[in-house]
């Protein structure tokens, strides 16, 4: 999986992101956006673009893919992973 | 200390101590390893949760689009960090530089940071707020046990306090089909925050979208059935409101009871620091080894004439963790102040509402765009002659212009020809805020004065 944030300050409602990635993101009314922070990995591709198209820049996107933490409230297998 | 090579030895082998393992603490360690800090790194948290996003808690996730579980932060890099986590943080020894924790272990620190933030406040009375059926709404677990109960398909849901979050959760509600009682003290929804001219169009919005929404009322007791679930909620008008959950959103409280007994100006405003989010102590001494950072810290803040500002919202806990990062590695000559505009979003009932500066200081409203009556517009706060705050509903693009406005302290009302302005954007009108002495459920933006060591409340439940 791929975590992401967007940040709805800079988030000025262009849509680009909804129709690069429409799994992912999806506008909410005329200028409200709702997404998925935990994003498949087959969209991966996909969310880059998004990312990279977004005119502000809003997207956050996971730049680490082995996590250093356990989340300590999950299943142990996780935690001994210790990548989403 | 700067030039005697202890700044390098601290970036080398120092050790940083992060309490608060929520947005600004996992950002604020991310800064301190991408400015090369290579010592020892450990964040303490008291969720057994890693780093998790909020604003999905009270939007996506009662949706029924995401899932509370599945929010963790995405990370911008590498932390290479000890994570105590499930463990909270219980005493600082600010003498000999330890935090102490509930497991009775001691972390020695450097440098520390605190990101402890702010926690929902309960329903007051105890033996209600254990009914079954009644929720606060601040973490992932409480997000996720309230969507669940959504999920089965509640009679009704009343939700208690209509600021910012409670708005979004009855705006969740009703997109769910769910029937929906709000109760608000105030004479309307978000009137602490943006005040009675923009809170009657957020009244609007919610009884437009079938919301049963009683302001100028409070709940005065819950009642459970025998098996301890809750049933009805009785009201200050003397109605009865029946329902099987109930959600509490009577705003925050800072977590900084830890400190108590400290000597750190720590206190239920927050954690007084300076403009670079080094906290002073409680005789106003500022210290050089610790600071905060996200909703818990107060700060001075130069568009207000430095009075002290605590903010819950998200663009500053990333700020300040970056600010205060920066600083801990820095000589003083080179440190930052913290002077970005306050800002935060809300969307509820289909409508996208932005805001930078401080409405909440606002004594007048002018709106500059748009018309009230369409539930889309910029309105403009004028505070001593000058534009403090702006507030967008459905109008996002243009905030920017208004932060420029705040940032050079423009006047007001603002001189330009507006390109758009409509009958109700003529002329200012008071933008009708609450007595600050009576407070409201939901302020996201407190201005607390000048004194480093104020310990007075600001808020007290009439409950």
């Amino acid at each position: 999986m791929v975590r992401i944030a967007v940040d709805l300050n800079r988030c000025q409602g262009y849509a680009q992101c909804a129709f690069l990635a429409p799994e992912v993101f999806a506008m909410h009314g005329e200028e409200g956006l709702l997404y998925d922070p935990d994003v498949d990995e087959a969209q991966r591709e996909k969310l880059a673009r998004a990312a990279a198209a977004c005119p502000v820049q809003a997207i956050l996107v996971d730049a680490v893919d082995a996590v250093d933490v356990a989340d300590a409230g999950d299943t142990p297998a996780e935690a001994v992973s210790g990548a989403r | 200390m700067p030039g005697d090579g202890s700044l390098e030895q601290l970036k080398r082998e120092g050790r940083i101590v992060v309490v608060g393992a929520s947005l600004a603490g996992l950002r604020a360690a991310e800064a301190l390893r991408e400015k090369g800090f290579a010592g020892s790194l450990t964040l303490i948290g008291d969720e057994p949760h890693e780093p998790y996003d909020r604003p999905p808690l009270s939007k996506q996730v009662l949706l029924g689009r995401a899932r509370a579980e599945r929010t963790a932060l995405p990370r911008l890099r590498a932390v290479d960090a000890t994570w105590r986590l499930g463990v909270a943080a219980t005493g600082l020894d600010l003498a000999d530089g330890r935090v102490r924790l509930a497991d009775g272990d001691e972390v020695p620190y450097d440098r520390l940071l605190i990101a402890t933030g702010v926690r929902a406040r309960p329903w007051p009375h105890e033996a209600e707020a254990e009914l079954d059926g009644v929720f606060v709404l601040r973490g992932r677990d409480d997000s996720a046990a309230l969507a669940r109960r959504l999920d089965a398909g509640p009679e009704r849901v009343l939700v208690v306090g209509a600021g910012f979050t409670g708005s979004e959760i009855a705006s969740a509600c009703r997109e769910r089909g769910l029937a929906v009682t709000v109760v608000e003290r105030g004479a309307a929804p978000l009137v602490g925050a943006l005040g009675g001219v923009v809170g009657a169009v957020a009244a609007e919005m919610q009884r437009e979208h079938g919301v049963d929404l009683r302001c100028g009322a409070m709940v005065t007791a819950l009642e459970g059935d025998a098996a301890g679930r809750v049933r009805a909620a009785r009201l200050s008008d003397g109605s009865v409101v029946e329902t099987d959950v109930v959600v509490v959103s009577l705003g925050a409280t800072r977590n900084t009871e830890w400190l108590a007994g400290s000597g750190l100006g720590a206190g239920p405003r927050g954690i007084a620091c300076d403009a670079g989010c080094r906290a002073f102590d409680i005789r106003g001494i500022v210290t050089d080894d610790i600071y905060a950072a996200g909703d818990v810290a107060r700060c001075p803040h130069p568009l207000f004439g430095y009075q002290f500002l605590s903010l819950e919202h998200w663009g500053n806990a990333v700020t300040q963790a970056g600010i205060a990062a920066h600083n801990m590695l820095s000589a003083s000559a080179d440190r930052l102040p913290h002077m970005e505009v306050p800002a935060f979003w809300s969307a509820q009932f289909g409508v996208n509402i932005k805001s930078v500066g401080v409405p909440s200081l606002g004594t007048e409203i002018l709106i500059t765009q748009g018309s009230l009556k369409e539930h889309r517009f910029v309105g403009v706060y004028g505070y001593q002659g000058r534009v403090i705050g702006a507030v967008a509903f459905d109008q996002a693009r243009w905030l920017p212009f208004y932060q420029e406005l705040i940032e050079s302290t423009a006047p007001f009302p603002p001189p330009f020809a507006t390109v758009d302005r409509r009958p109700d954007g003529q002329r200012p009108l008071d933008a009708d805020f609450p007595d600050p002495s009576v407070p409201t459920h939901g302020p996201t933006v407190t201005v607390s004065g000048y004194s480093p060591a104020d310990r007075r409340m600001t808020f007290t439940p009439a409950h």
